[in-house]
């Protein structure tokens, strides 16, 4: 068992940090009040990450990314999570799915974005097809060498500043063990390709600024050289790519769990109630204590799990339970954090509110908590024939 | 022409500095480490003057325990190209660094050697100037612009006064002002390379120094708390207070 980091990592955990904090930081207040991040901006921060060779550092080298392993990309992601969304998905950090692109696809989808060029989002949500992905109802049927597309997707982040879409869409159906559930099948789709709609989505409470979008399929016409991997190969694209981002989630919640709780910290140190700080009452010092034990605990979990990841051992159940816990985590932290701040910690003034605010969306998307349990105790019972 | 950048690793500029309760010291228990800032602008200094093509090879040399690997690590990713640690668990004071950097710099032969004005620990403001005194080279301290010339440094100083700028020639002390300039953050790929650079491990006897402590701490203290402001009504009062209160001007 070896719990420390390599100097490499503390030095990308190092410069992350104070990138995320002297760079991003300023920047969160006018976010909060717009709602917005001007593009110039964004391309700012891509220009300013490309320059400390840190875009794209999830992808392998080869591609001209920067190769880190799990772990280190993990703790880059949990460094990163401190900042807002809206602000660090301009640390660009491509779909690994794009490696799974034939050479064609590569030079034309991955490098671009590696080079900063182009940014992407991946769509598979829809609003009949949640949780229960394979009942996607957005459909693409072959006519000669071409594919045409129908349907609607939401909730698709960051869609606004994305200049393609990886989309999972449904080309057919297949029995299985649960009944019928259709045959996925994963397209790259250019922002404007005709028949292609990109809109705004809803309002949400969390991540002002970051945005959901909606994309309206309208006979779109596509060829079948914008098909990454197989026709009907797109579930377990998703199954061998897409699992590690769901790591990510829990990354960023310990990231941010633990820049409110530092605050938390000062706070009941320095605000006085009868004549002493708060910190003394046993009230709230075990509050604390609560909360930096399930920070650590989840930062555990989530490390554990991206070191399997690079030892190439199973780690769909570790994955889920860094996922769950730390999302969880954050939920109670953001929580307890407002107690602590009272009043205060309810008003726009201080982070904090924001915080608790973002926290929610932590434990819906990538697979809500309901979902995590459920890949968790399948991973128990399955083997037993349960 | 070479340059020597000795560094220092203390406590992190950000961590809340709090003293034993027996007073021998200062907790470095579960404190956050790094390096001084001061070192910092010495390695991006002379990261930029190899940059513009005025020296062939920068070398970063720390003293301590095992784990100032950790900043030469830094300081190969910041751009120095390789690193010596002289490791000790003495604690070492100003002079015995000064000493080993001397038998340092016989052995490396550096054209220059750029050094922090100050650690923030013991904000003790000595070893580069003990250096310079040590090598016979010439020294210009509070460094806050440096310039090749062809005899050698114009070196702007910070000083009580103001600024002062200064004609010295090489070899020389050089030690960093804060306004220097503003260290860069580490490149990626440049912390992938620093894995590769050598960083060679010697010991103060190798070197022939003598390490052992000149100076006794009999205390270590935490500074008075301070006392509350006073708000005055207009500048004659407070030009008043000055002058006949804390007749300080
Ligand atoms: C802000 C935001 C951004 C998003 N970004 C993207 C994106 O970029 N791309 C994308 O494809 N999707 C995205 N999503 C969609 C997200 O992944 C889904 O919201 C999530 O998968 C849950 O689906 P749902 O919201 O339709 O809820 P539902 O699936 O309708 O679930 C409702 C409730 O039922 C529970 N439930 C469902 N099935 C079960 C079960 N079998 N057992 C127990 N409980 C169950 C759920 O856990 C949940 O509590 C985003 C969502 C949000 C809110």
């Amino acid at each position: 068992m070896e719990f420390g980091l390599s100097h490499e990592q503390q030095m990308v955990v190092d410069t992350v940090r104070s990138f995320v904090e002297n760079e991003l930081y300023p920047l969160e207040d006018e976010v909060e009040r717009s709602g917005q991040v001007p593009r110039a901006l964004g391309r700012e921060i891509q220009d300013k990450v490309g320059e400390l060779g840190f875009y794209a550092p999830n992808i392998p080298e080869e591609f001209g990314g920067g190769g880190l392993d799990s772990l280190t990309f993990t703790l880059l992601e949990r460094e990163l999570g401190r900042a807002s969304m809206a602000l660090s998905v301009f640390w660009g950090r491509p779909s690994n799915i794009l490696c799974a692109g034939d050479a064609g696809q590569r030079e034309r989808y991955l490098l671009p974005c590696v080079r900063g060029e182009k940014i992407d989002a991946l769509a598979m949500s829809e609003p009949d097809a949640g949780s229960d992905i394979r009942a996607m109802k957005t459909f693409a049927r072959r006519d000669g060498s071409d594919y045409v597309i129908n349907g609607t997707k939401h909730f698709i982040s960051h869609a606004d500043v994305a200049d393609f879409i990886i989309t999972f869409v449904a080309t057919g159906e297949e029995e299985t063990p649960s009944g019928p559930k259709k045959r996925l099948t994963c397209f790259l789709i250019d922002r404007d390709t005709p028949g292609f709609d990109i809109r705004p989505g809803y309002n949400s409470v969390s991540h002002r600024g970051y945005h959901n979008n909606i994309l309206i399929f309208d006979d779109c016409r596509v060829p079948a050289s914008q098909l990454l991997g197989e026709e009907g190969s797109g579930f377990d694209l998703a199954n061998t790519w897409l699992a590690a981002t769901r790591l990510t989630v829990a990354a960023t919640c310990t990231g941010r769990a633990r820049r409110c709780f530092d605050l938390c910290v000062d706070w009941a140190a320095n605000r006085r109630q009868f004549g002493q700080p708060i910190g003394r009452f046993q009230g709230i010092s075990f509050k604390l204590a609560d909360m930096i034990t399930g920070i650590d605990a989840a930062d555990w979990l989530t490390l554990a799990a991206a070191w399997r990841l690079d030892q190439e051992l199973d780690a769909n159940r570790q994955i889920a339970e860094a996922k769950l816990y730390a999302s969880e985590m954050l939920a109670r932290v953001t929580d307890e954090a407002i107690q602590i701040f009272g009043g205060m910690g309810l008003m726009d003034d201080l982070p904090i509110e924001r915080f608790w605010r973002d926290a929610r969306v932590e434990r819906i998307w990538d697979g809500a908590s309901e979902i995590q349990r459920h890949i968790i105790a399948r991973d128990l019972l399955r083997p037993l024939g349960a | 022409m070479k340059i020597l950048i000795p560094i220092k690793r203390v406590i992190d500029f950000n961590v809340r500095i709090r003293v034993k309760k027996d007073g021998s010291g200062v907790e470095t228990a579960n404190v956050k480490m790094s390096m001084n800032p001061f070192c910092e602008i010495a390695v991006e200094e002379a990261v930029r003057i190899k940059e513009a093509g005025k020296a062939e090879e920068i070398i970063a040399v720390a003293i301590g325990g095992r784990q100032c690997q950790d900043i030469l690590r830094t300081a190969l990713a910041m751009g120095a190209d390789r690193a010596i640690l002289i490791e000790t668990d003495v604690e070492v004071q100003p002079l015995a660094i000064a000493k080993l950097l001397k038998a340092t710099i016989e052995k490396e032969s550096p054209g220059l050697a750029i050094l922090g004005k100050q650690a923030i620990d013991g904000d003790n403001n000595q070893t580069g100037q003990m250096l310079s005194a040590l090598l016979g080279w010439s020294q210009a301290a509070f460094a806050s612009n440096i310039e090749f010339t062809d005899t050698g440094l114009e070196v702007t100083r910070e000083v009580d006064g103001g600024l002062e700028t200064i004609a010295i020639k090489l070899p020389a002390v050089v030690t960093t002002d804060l306004r220097l300039n503003e260290p860069r953050y580490v490149k990626l790929p440049n912390i992938m390379k620093a894995r590769k650079k050598p960083l060679d491990v010697m010991t103060p006897q190798e070197l022939g120094v003598d390490v052992a402590p000149s100076i006794d701490v009999l205390d270590i203290a935490e500074p008075p708390a301070r006392a509350a402001g006073v708000k005055v009504a207009d500048v004659n009062e407070l030009v008043d207070k000055l002058r006949n209160e804390a007749k300080v001007i």
